[in-house]
């Protein structure tokens, strides 16, 4: 993990066009190591689409994002540092949730598999379901699952695209309690979310997309309420 | 590594593969109607069964090589897990090979199913020369499946991505295809062998360049 002054990702003059279509405008962010941002704004604001581009998943039009002083652009083996949770899970339907988690593991190389797809499975409360397959999940354990998927290689950086759609009480109170603990490491989270009251309490920046522009981007000073009402102001969240 | 990735990348599609056989059983089906519409569509006075034979070997091993390859990266579509390997620190080359691997395995166990049928439907007696045709099967797969893999990369992103694979693809088998059905016509009338290496290292040249443009290729499709 990088010291907290660092920038564990950072994004400079970010344009993504699509057509005549501009979803991102000119978007600078750097999020450091433990701070934990809170990305909002209104449908169509362009939230998932610079989620996917800080991912490496879509390539900007214009500007740069680095990933631990990597350019993604030059090395996208720089993706390696981030876990992203998308609107999509990610998952194979017909791999059982261990399957799904061995195979990411895998892929990014890490020592001891099998002890880390048991720590992730036990992580998500989804153990007593390992050998089932994904597509027989409900909604709410594949978005475990998922989340599962998106943070077994202990990524420095976490994109989450609303990580918190179809999780019950419990489920959202284990998972900001695990963003917690990953922040405490000082691992870096991004989260856009319509549900900011499941987030607020361990946010610590929040930042308003509108538009494709950020239009606000300030430390957590304020209350849940003035915050929704910043956002009820310019048409957001 | 990158053998290393290619192969964890090729078990994954093999094992989802094995769990529902899709691909498979299609192909197989496919295969054996096309083997029974030529077996009764052949008029005997004009050309002998056996003749006939190469031609509708390789129209019905390169036909279900298509249907295969179509699936390839559409179970990568489903949640959108293509993006999910991306994410990880893998090579798009590794990548292409796991792919390629998988879709190898996969045409051999479908030419498998599909020869010894085609021996029976025309008649062709067993003999040591069918393991020739065995040989020319497995280099004219590496072939078939080496722009099938690039292509079904390339298709998969388009919302007609059965439609588009047949046609990007087709042209590039004609000449495996042409080379492969040479190879075994010279098998079945028992050419010598020196006869027949010209049309293997003619198929075994096209698996070299394709599979090394393919690879070469692969990496600026998955960047798009």
């Amino acid at each position: 993990m990088t010291t907290p002054a660092t920038p564990v990702i950072a994004a400079t003059g970010l344009e993504r066009r699509f057509g005549s279509v501009v979803a991102l405008r000119s978007v600078a962010i750097s999020v450091a190591a433990g701070e934990v941002v809170l990305l909002a704004g209104p449908n169509g604001a362009g939230k998932s689409t610079l989620l996917r581009t800080l991912a490496g998943l879509a390539r900007p039009t214009r500007g740069t994002v680095e990933v631990q002083g990597i350019s993604l652009r030059n090395r996208p083996e720089g993706r390696g540092a981030i876990g992203f949770l998308s609107h999509q899970s990610f998952l194979y339907d017909d791999l059982t949730a261990r399957e799904n988690l061995r195979f990411a593991a895998t892929l990014h190389g890490l020592a001891s598999v099998e002890a880390r797809v048991m720590d992730s499975l036990n992580a998500a409360g989804l153990a007593p379901r390992a050998d089932a397959r994904a597509a027989v999940l409900s909604h709410g354990m594949r978005q475990r699952l998922a989340i599962a998927r998106a943070t077994i290689h202990d990524p420095a950086v976490l994109l989450l695209d609303e990580p918190f759609s179809g999780l019950d009480a419990t489920s959202v109170v284990q998972l900001r309690d695990g963003l917690a603990a990953g922040v405490a490491r000082g691992r870096a989270v991004v989260c856009v979310t319509h549900q900011p009251a499941d987030l607020w309490q361990i946010a610590t920046r929040v930042v308003l997309l509108e538009r494709g522009a950020i239009v606000f981007d300030t430390p957590r000073q304020h209350t849940l309420e003035d915050f929704q009402a910043a956002c009820a102001q310019s048409g957001g969240a | 590594m990158l053998l290393g990735t290619a192969l964890v990348i090729a078990a994954k599609d093999l094992r989802i593969e094995w769990r529902h056989r899709t691909a498979f059983t299609t192909a197989v089906l496919f295969a054996v109607l096309v083997l029974l519409v030529a077996v009764f569509a052949h008029d005997g006075a004009t050309i002998q069964l056996r003749d006939l034979g190469p031609s509708v070997l390789w129209v019905v091993l390169s036909l279900s090589t298509l249907v295969t390859l179509n699936r390839a990266f559409l179970l990568e579509r489903e949640n959108r897990a293509l993006d999910g390997i991306l994410m990880a620190p893998v090579s798009a080359t590794a990548l292409f090979w796991g792919k390629w691997l998988a879709n190898l395995v996969l045409v051999v166990v479908v030419m498998v199913v599909a020869i010894p049928l085609w021996m029976i439907f025309f008649n062709i007696e067993p003999s040591l020369r069918i393991f020739g045709v065995g040989a020319v099967a497995l280099l004219a797969a590496a072939g078939f499946t080496a722009p099938g893999t690039l292509f079904s990369a390339m298709a998969v992103r388009t919302r007609f991505a059965e439609l588009l694979l047949p046609v990007l693809l087709l042209p590039f088998l004609i000449p495996p295809l042409f080379f492969a059905a040479q190879a075994t016509t010279q098998l079945l009338a028992d050419a010598p062998i020196g006869e027949l290496w010209g049309w293997l290292r003619l198929l075994a040249l096209y698996d070299i360049a394709f599979l090394a443009l393919a690879a070469m290729l692969f990496p600026a499709v998955m960047d798009q």
